[in-house]
């Protein structure tokens, strides 16, 4: 697996980029701006992409599901709130829920059941109250210094649509080794996150 | 509302992944919902994805595919209503399960499948492995010392039951594997109404297959 999440290039990029996302976000949530709607394309449709071809998508679905996707952000744009997360978590769901929906011929209703209810109760509920971008950069930094075995079972996760037990398998380790490599790689993620409150 | 049994954080991140199947997905979305925890943790695991999709490479988009969506939208009648909200409904139900029950616990139909135990299966939109039902069980149901055949997820809706790991209310979730061992017992006057998804059992029944032949007493 190619090394990933490389410090200096977090350093460099990132943190105004991700920044620039959160702009790019209420430029098109305030005025429908088309210009600014083509830079989040530019930006996330490729990685998109990419992440549904992981997941085993063929090119031409994974492109439809680009289209899905971003059709979602434009209509949906208003719901982002910076202050529960980063644009590319929000994006990543609304591309999980399509995984959900187009490649699995499942349903991803449960998931937006639950947004619908965070909108109407719309409380701290103890938030770490976090601007999107620090959050995007903490969390490049969390992966990027994750030990390769704790971070090569997160890409399998979130990249394949894949059980514990098939991940078990792939890597021809016992399920609770899968387990526990997830519990800790996400115990030190949350530690990063509550560095910053 | 505070709760006193939460997720496994391993069930949690394959969750905010996409990759529980339905069964899983509901009851951990219903948990999701009673639990202020969960959801936040949820969050945070869906910074992970974020981090990930940031660093999932590129593949090249199709010639136009911008210009191409643009015209899709356009197309498209204004989204003017918002979404049907089902969590302004009043009843008992948590938001997720209300599209399968309805809002109302006392509305469900059950059926009786031994004494004391009674089931009600919920119809999943894929097919899937995985079963997904509410079982609805009388107080002072008792069952034998028991091991797991594969995953089980359950969620107390109503009523409590005590086992070795604690006592279990409205909103606890029993996160447990096929190496457990417990033995639960319905707490109270009142029955305990669980939502439950299990894995296809591989070598023993599930606890709940257990119940169908229930001991009465304690």
């Amino acid at each position: 697996m190619q090394a990933a999440w490389r410090v200096d290039e977090i350093e460099d990029n990132s943190v105004p980029e991700t920044d620039a996302h959160v702009l790019l976000m209420s430029d098109i949530a305030g005025n429908q701006d088309r210009e600014a709607f083509k830079a989040l394309f530019l930006h996330f449709g490729p990685r998109i992409k990419s992440l549904m071809m992981k997941s085993g998508a063929r090119p031409e679905q994974a492109e439809d599901i680009v289209q899905i996707v971003m059709m979602t952000v434009w209509r949906k744009v208003h719901l982002y709130a910076p202050d529960r997360g980063s644009v590319s978590a929000w994006i990543f769901t609304i591309a999980r829920n399509a995984r959900i929906d187009r490649l699995r011929r499942g349903s991803s209703q449960a998931y937006t059941d639950i947004d619908d209810l965070e909108i109407v109760s719309d409380e701290p509920d103890g938030e770490d109250r976090m601007f999107a971008s620090q959050r995007t950069q903490k969390i490049a930094k969390a992966l990027s210094e994750l030990p390769e075995d704790q971070r090569q079972i997160i890409q399998l996760a979130f990249m394949e649509d894949i059980s514990q037990s098939e991940i078990a398998a792939k890597l021809a380790l016992p399920l609770g080794t899968v387990k526990s490599r997830m519990r800790l790689a996400y115990a030190k993620l949350k530690n990063k996150l509550e560095d910053l409150k | 509302m505070s709760l006193d049994h939460h997720l496994d954080d391993a069930t949690l991140l394959q969750y905010a992944c996409g990759n529980l199947d339905e069964a899983f997905t509901v009851v951990v979305a219903t948990h999701v919902a009673m639990c202020d925890t969960c959801r936040h943790a949820v969050r945070q695991a869906e910074e992970l994805g974020g981090g990930v999709l940031e660093d999932a490479g590129t593949a090249e988009l199709e010639v136009g595919s911008f210009e191409h969506l643009m015209l899709r939208i356009d197309d498209q009648p204004a989204d003017t209503a918002p979404a049907a909200c089902v969590a302004q409904v009043s009843g008992d139900v948590p938001a997720p399960l209300v599209r399968h029950l309805g809002p109302d616990l006392g509305a469900v139909r059950w059926r009786s499948i031994a004494p004391g135990v009674r089931k009600h299966v919920i119809k999943q939109n894929s097919a899937s492995k995985s079963s997904l039902y509410m079982l609805h069980i009388a107080p002072g149901m008792a069952v034998p010392e028991h091991g797991h055949g594969g995953s089980e997820l359950t969620l107390i809706l109503s009523g409590s039951y005590t086992d070795v790991f604690g006592t279990f209310r409205r909103g606890d979730i029993a996160d447990l594997d096929e190496h457990v061992e417990h033995q639960p017992i319905v707490d109270g006057d009142l029955p305990c109404i669980c939502l439950v998804a299990t894995e296809a059992p591989t070598r023993f029944k599930g606890f709940f297959s257990r119940l169908l032949q229930p001991l009465t007493g304690i």
